[in-house]
């Protein structure tokens, strides 16, 4: 990369007792609670399992999270960076700079994993991978390339798409992995990069937004189309690049359903509407589940049972200022 | 692949519905700035009512039976997931005596808490969970919430008479 990506002309002193954008504060929150470390997880309780694997399949996980690895690389050191000097509020920039750190922590667990699960020759080999494969270089040029763009607006999109959708051909492995009790410790590490690439998007999407009212509507016009582009050109490249990871062991179309829900979810973030629909957006339910434990849960208003509904089950209630 | 490009556009911002009024919506429901629970709400094209988003404001105030929609931000590990705001709204006695259902909105990546405000809301006050959306909700899930809370009434109006 030869051009620089521009910096702050001016700071000053961040007053977090005067607050511009609630969100800014809500989001440092919960970004501060969510915090986490891999070296907390007991990742080596997933050795005998990675032994059950076949060396195919060894590689494709290891392929898998090279590609994981790339993607946080460039957000932790180029894309969070970027959005920072077009930030609206001293607290926006704080909020990135905690973004930045977590992208880098994640891109630290997957060495991790590797050095828990592999030898040095089988971790080398699957990053000159990442560094060979033509589909992986290709998404990660196109995000840098609007990164180091002058269109701050442009570049909450592509910022929102890689968190919101350019993983999940990746993530999806590991919650497969899980679905069939394997590599479990694995999968609860990639939750929380989960849990946390959800809190990001949704961030950055509704700095989008924000964005999105301080102009015209030609603007917002211009801005939508090139969304839609955006993710149709990184849809493309996404769908070739599951052929390439998972055509081997027959699991690409089920992916691609993976794709598809979470492209819905990354449009969504930016307030656009689901592209693609229901019927190309049915994940396989034991990934959704893995996902998220209660996502498959009947909650259709009265499917299954005639005239009744599922009165909610007791849960425990810690939450203040709750009695009543 | 067919694209449903009429989207998003803009929304008009809102704070809520004015501070310590009464509704007669039979929908209410909670939206933080971001706004993607208020424009769900918005595609149904029901009247609605919206808890009004300042937890200092005087909450509003339920006329008669309805459904709440309530957001889930991915409360760490599981506490504070409830806003703020409606943990106000229900602490009224007479709001909690009207309502009859909740509608969770979230995020599967939130994995164990999704939808959890809702689950919590619905055990504490004994009433079904109906349905459960992420973010802004597919055009599926605006079809499938309206054609819910109309048989929904319906069989609450039966079970009445």
């Amino acid at each position: 990369m030869t051009e620089k990506v521009k910096l702050l002309h001016h700071v000053e002193a961040i007053n977090w007792n005067r607050i511009q954008d609630e969100k800014d504060v809500e989001v440092w929150n919960r970004l501060v609670n969510n915090f986490w470390l891999p070296e907390k997880v007991p990742l080596s309780n997933d050795v005998q399992s990675w032994a059950t694997l076949t060396p195919a399949e060894q590689e494709m996980t290891m392929r898998v999270f090279t590609g994981l690895t790339l993607l946080d690389t460039v957000q932790g050191t180029v894309g969070a960076v970027s959005l920072i000097p077009d930030a609206l509020t001293p607290h926006e920039e704080a909020v990135y700079t905690n973004i930045a750190f977590m992208e880098s922590v994640h891109a630290k667990s997957y060495s991790s994993i590797f050095s828990t699960l592999c030898s040095t020759k089988e971790i080398d080999e699957a990053f000159r991978w990442s560094t060979e494969n033509e589909n992986l270089q290709k998404k990660a040029q196109i995000i840098v390339d609007y990164y180091v763009g002058d269109d701050p607006l442009k570049k909450r999109v592509a910022s929102t798409l890689l968190e919101s959708f350019l993983f999940y051909s990746g993530f999806y492995l590991p919650m497969y992995w899980s679905s069939r009790a394997k590599l479990t410790n694995t999968a609860d590490l990639i939750r929380l990069i989960i849990r946390d690439e959800a809190v990001h998007g949704y961030y950055i999407g509704y700095k989008f937004q924000k964005g999105l009212e301080q102009v015209d509507e030609a603007r917002r016009q211009e801005l939508k189309d090139y969304t839609y582009e955006l993710l149709y050109e990184l849809y493309d490249n996404e769908v070739q690049y599951t052929h390439d990871l998972y055509d081997g062991v027959g699991l690409a179309e089920d992916v691609k359903k993976f794709l598809h829900y979470n492209a819905n979810k990354a449009l969504m973030n930016l307030g656009y509407e689901a592209m693609f629909p229901s019927t190309v957006t049915d994940v396989n339910p034991a990934i959704l589940s893995a996902l998220s434990p209660n996502a498959d849960e009947n909650h259709d208003f009265f499917s299954g049972s005639g005239s009744s509904y599922v009165i909610g089950k007791a849960v425990n209630t810690e939450d203040e200022d709750w009695d009543f | 692949m067919t694209a449903l490009l009429e989207a998003g556009g803009t929304v008009e911002h809102g704070s809520g519905n004015a501070p310590g009024s009464s509704t007669s919506a039979s929908l209410i429901y909670f939206s933080s700035a971001s706004e993607y629970t208020h424009r769900f709400v918005r595609k149904l094209g029901l009247e609605a009512a919206r808890v009004p988003l300042y937890t200092q404001d005087e909450t509003i105030y339920a006329q008669r039976p309805y459904v709440l929609v309530v957001p889930t931000y991915g409360g760490e590990s599981g506490k504070n997931s409830i806003p703020r705001q409606v943990l106000k709204f229900l602490k009224h006695e007479g709001n909690r005596a009207m309502l009859k259902g909740v509608i969770g909105a979230g995020n599967t990546n939130f994995g164990t808490t999704y939808c959890l405000a809702a689950d919590k809301i619905a055990a504490k006050c004994g009433v079904p969970h109906l349905y459960r959306f992420e973010l802004m909700g597919t055009a599926e899930d605006v079809v499938r919430v309206k054609e819910g809370l109309e048989e929904f009434w319906k069989r609450q109006l039966k079970n009445q008479q």
